[in-house]
């Protein structure tokens, strides 16, 4: 049976599909491991009990999901309106400033209200820097990829400018702003880990982002114009419009990846402190199909490959960036039955 | 006598369309040969056969006598067979020369230019071209550009030079002076194949014509044998019986106008009214402004001009939503891009242009329940095959495709209804279907403008019937005033009907 053949028994199932490309993930990365020298399926079980062997390291691994929770719903929530939100990392950024501003500057002692402006600013820093592109390519016809790219650079920038110059922590050799006070802290949700009460509003989100598009007809007509932009005009729905909403609220979301690390873990805006969460999320998404427990699902494995292969690397030689490399293994086996599809639908045309 | 091209018994079938079915095609060498045909009459496949773009399942070629197999565009040039493609298929930025010589250098990866300018402009000489070779294409009129097209064969060293439906992108002026180029072809040596829908030109240049229909040839004659009126005869075939039975009703009020709107720009303003217990059909061979006046009636394209009123409201600039919800239903000619979500459950489908009403909407949230239960009730009482309601939608056959976009469409008792091409692609049952429950609409008092590319189905539904040809309606009248042939006519282009 050719590789072809296996695929296209699967195609048709999205979630058997998924799972086979991470059975085989699984299996190239382990001949890989197995090359370095070391036996894989005791690096396998090391990264097992690094992800959830105990408590202490469960809480880590879904810790460390939070952030690919909120950019993976963010990409997904895009794409049901059929457009590419590549600029997630620069929404984060963007919205994560806003959020750490509003910590250190409003005069507020009151716990609640405190986290409510803040996850307000946060979400008006990332939709603002997601209108853009949903402006731009609503009206003009503007790939949203390339404009979202480039202002994920001037975002970067732009809050590296603004840590350096007017918000620097007094007295600091490193390029970051003060503390936020307590009150505007996450509170953890088990001792001496870094999971906080994010993880519970990132599984909220996802609920909310499911009813949207399941059960509303804002959702209804973000998933219309998505899936048949021409079908949806006829049936009286202004694409333009709801090109823009999807935009913003794919970047409110997407700033909660910057800003539950700001208030959960740093407590401080610090420079570059997304190591490419936008991109990860991407991979997210298309691994769960776009489907918002999917997105849980997935962030958590990826979550789990970090924490698991840290803990790994300390016992064996590997480094730990094996991580990195089993996913990237995994996100070209997602993306290879997609590549099957076109040759397939090709076939057909032809 | 040896041919120039002898296709004989080409078949060649798309699932379970056949395109070609049985098709003989000879082509005397040093003749022009008109392929004529209605759109969909499997013109442009048969070519695309002998061009090696596409393979057939049953037949053989023969070329100057001799059997070949095509099997891609390059073979069909090593036999000198060239074609000028309706779409032009050139760069932009570059040379009229650059576009003639490359793709077929003499040397690999290298260029001639010097030697390449000789050959050329001895073709353009020995042809009567006149042209600049060091002009970029993107500053020539449509007529030169396909001139480029034709030197690009040419150069190829074609004896054979098929011309797709040249003349549909040209004006009059330019059609005149491509004329003259073909027949000149003809008579410096060439064999030309003439692809046509136009009478006219047809009967003009054509030294013997191919008829085809529905995929069959039905006809090979001689010009001096044949008429523009035998021609037209051929290419919309003879009248079908029909079991379709209509009830005697008397029209109505007027419920949609169309007053003034130039459906093409520069052409003549069109005029309609639709009214109660009505069919009005639109005859027309395809691409003669049928989208235009489809999308410019739905509100999806503003017009400067004109006005358009239903039940007596003006709804020139009012958007679809406004116009379906005020009793506009849309059955679109082509559903895939218009009527179905593809990828969403047959239900959301039924909500598709119904989400805004009361009766499935509730502070934003979806009433699903209802929608379920609407969807339940279509399915059946229009008989969709399918597993369920959470189906796809792309995933059901075209003719459930339709029923499921038909039930939609008629469910919120429209007063008028827009059915462009609803048939188009549907199997014998479920155009009756379509067809009944388009006549029922109609006695219940809907006022119904068809479009149909397809004569029979307008003669055989309609009450009055309007003629469009290039972004005009050309005629209208009712359907007891004209012959099928009259029809067939003004749909080529011929006014002033039988002469």
């Amino acid at each position: 049976m050719s590789i072809k053949k296996f695929f296209r028994r699967f195609s048709f199932d999205s979630l058997a599909s998924s799972l086979i490309s991470l059975l085989l993930s699984f299996v190239i990365g382990g001949l890989l491991i197995w090359a370095i020298g070391t036996n894989p399926f005791q690096a396998y079980y090391l990264i097992g009990v690094g992800a959830v062997g105990t408590m202490k390291n469960l809480a880590n691994t879904l810790a460390s999901s939070i952030p690919l929770i909120f950019a993976g719903l963010a990409v997904a929530v895009s794409s049901k309106a059929g457009l590419l939100n590549l600029g997630v990392e620069g929404q984060l950024y963007m919205g994560a400033m806003a959020a750490t501003l509003c910590g250190l500057y409003l005069p507020a002692t009151n716990r609640f209200i405190l986290l409510i402006a803040i996850m307000i600013a946060s979400m008006l820093g990332g939709m603002l820097w997601a209108l853009i592109p949903g402006v731009l390519k609503a009206k003009f016809g503007t790939h949203e990829v390339i404009v979202a790219i480039m202002l994920n650079y001037v975002a970067e920038l732009f809050t590296t400018y603004l840590i350096i110059v007017p918000f620097r922590e007094h007295g600091s050799t490193v390029n970051q702003t003060a503390e936020i006070p307590k009150a505007a802290r996450l509170s953890k949700l088990f001792p001496r880990t870094q999971l906080t009460t994010a993880f519970i509003l990132a599984v909220i989100v996802a609920i909310i982002v499911w009813f949207l598009l399941r059960r509303t007809t804002l959702g209804f007509k973000i998933s219309a114009v998505g899936g048949n932009r021409d079908a949806a005009r006829a049936g009286g729905i202004n694409p333009t419009a709801y090109v823009i909403i999807a935009m913003l609220i794919s970047g409110a979301i997407a700033s909660f990846a910057g800003t539950t690390e700001v208030v959960g873990k740093y407590f401080r805006f610090r420079e570059n402190f997304s190591p490419g969460f936008g991109f990860t999320g991407l991979a997210v998404a298309v691994l769960a199909r776009n489907n918002p427990f999917g997105v849980i699902a997935t962030s958590i494995l990826f979550g789990g490959l970090s924490t698991g292969c840290l803990y790994m690397s300390r016992i064996t030689g590997i480094s730990g960036h094996m991580s990195n490399v089993i996913q990237s293994i995994i996100i070209l086996l997602v993306s290879a039955p997609r590549l099957f599809e076109i040759i397939k639908g090709s076939r057909k045309r032809t | 006598m040896e041919y120039a091209i002898e296709m004989r018994g080409i078949t060649k079938r798309f699932g379970a369309v056949t395109a070609n079915d049985n098709i003989d095609f000879l082509v005397k060498p040093q003749e022009i040969h008109c392929l004529l045909g209605e759109n969909g009459s499997g013109k442009t496949t048969l070519m695309n056969i002998l061009f090696g773009i596409y393979t057939m399942d049953e037949g053989q070629i023969k070329v100057n006598g001799q059997p070949v197999h095509i099997r891609s565009p390059r073979d069909a040039s090593r036999l000198g067979i060239g074609m000028v493609h309706q779409h032009f298929m050139l760069f932009n930025q570059n040379t009229v020369l650059e576009n003639i010589i490359l793709g077929d250098e003499r040397v690999p990866f290298f260029l001639d230019y010097e030697k390449s300018r000789k050959e050329v402009q001895s073709l353009l000489d020995r042809y009567e071209f006149h042209i600049d070779l060091d002009e970029k294409i993107c500053n020539l009129s449509v007529g030169m550009k396909q001139r480029v097209e034709i030197l690009k064969v040419l150069y190829r060293g074609a004896e054979i030079i098929i011309f797709d439906e040249p003349t549909s992108v040209l004006t009059p002026q330019e059609s005149d002076i491509l004329l003259g180029m073909i027949q000149n072809l003809r008579e410096q040596g060439k064999t030309v194949v003439f692809i046509s829908h136009k009478l006219g030109e047809t009967m003009t240049i054509g030294d013997s014509m191919t008829v085809l229909r529905k995929g069959a040839a039905v006809a090979n004659v001689l010009r001096e044998e044949t008429s523009v009126h035998d021609l037209a005869r051929h290419m919309v075939g003879k009248e079908v019986e029909t079991s379709l039975e209509r009830e005697e009703v008397e029209p109505g009020e007027c419920v949609f106008e169309l007053a003034d709107v130039p459906i093409w720009e520069h052409r003549k303003s069109c005029n309609l009214r639709v009214h109660e217990y009505e069919i009005l059909g639109i005859a027309g061979v395809d691409g003669n402004g049928q989208m235009e006046l489809e999308e410019s009636i739905i509100g999806l394209r503003d017009h400067r001009q004109g006005h358009q009123y239903l039940l007596g409201e003006e709804i020139t600039h009012e958007p679809t939503l406004l116009r379906k919800l005020k009793g506009m239903a849309h059955i679109p000619s082509d559903r895939h891009k218009y009527g179905i979500l593809p990828n969403e459950t047959l239900c959301r489908n039924y909500l598709l242009g119904n989400q805004e009403r009361e009766e499935f909407k509730s502070h934003g949230l979806i009433r699903t329940q209802r929608l379920d239960r609407f969807s339940e009730e279509m399915i059946e009482k229009y008989n969709v095959y399918t597993s369920g309601i959470e189906q796809t939608s792309g995933s059901l056959s075209g003719g459930n495709q339709q029923k499921l976009v038909l039930s939609r469409e008629l469910s919120q008792s429209p007063k008028f209804i827009l059915a462009a091409q609803p048939t188009v692609g549907l199997d014998i049952g479920a155009i009756e279907f379509v067809h009944r429950t388009l006549l029922q609409k109609r006695e219940e008092g809907c006022a119904i403008l068809l479009i149909s590319a397809d004569l029979s189905e307008v003669m055989a539904l309609s009450d009055r019937i309007a003629v469009m040809y290039e972004g005009e309606i050309v005629a209208v009248g009712d359907s007891s005033e004209f012959t099928r042939d009259e029809l067939g006519l003004m749909m080529a282009g011929h006014l002033g009907g039988a002469s």
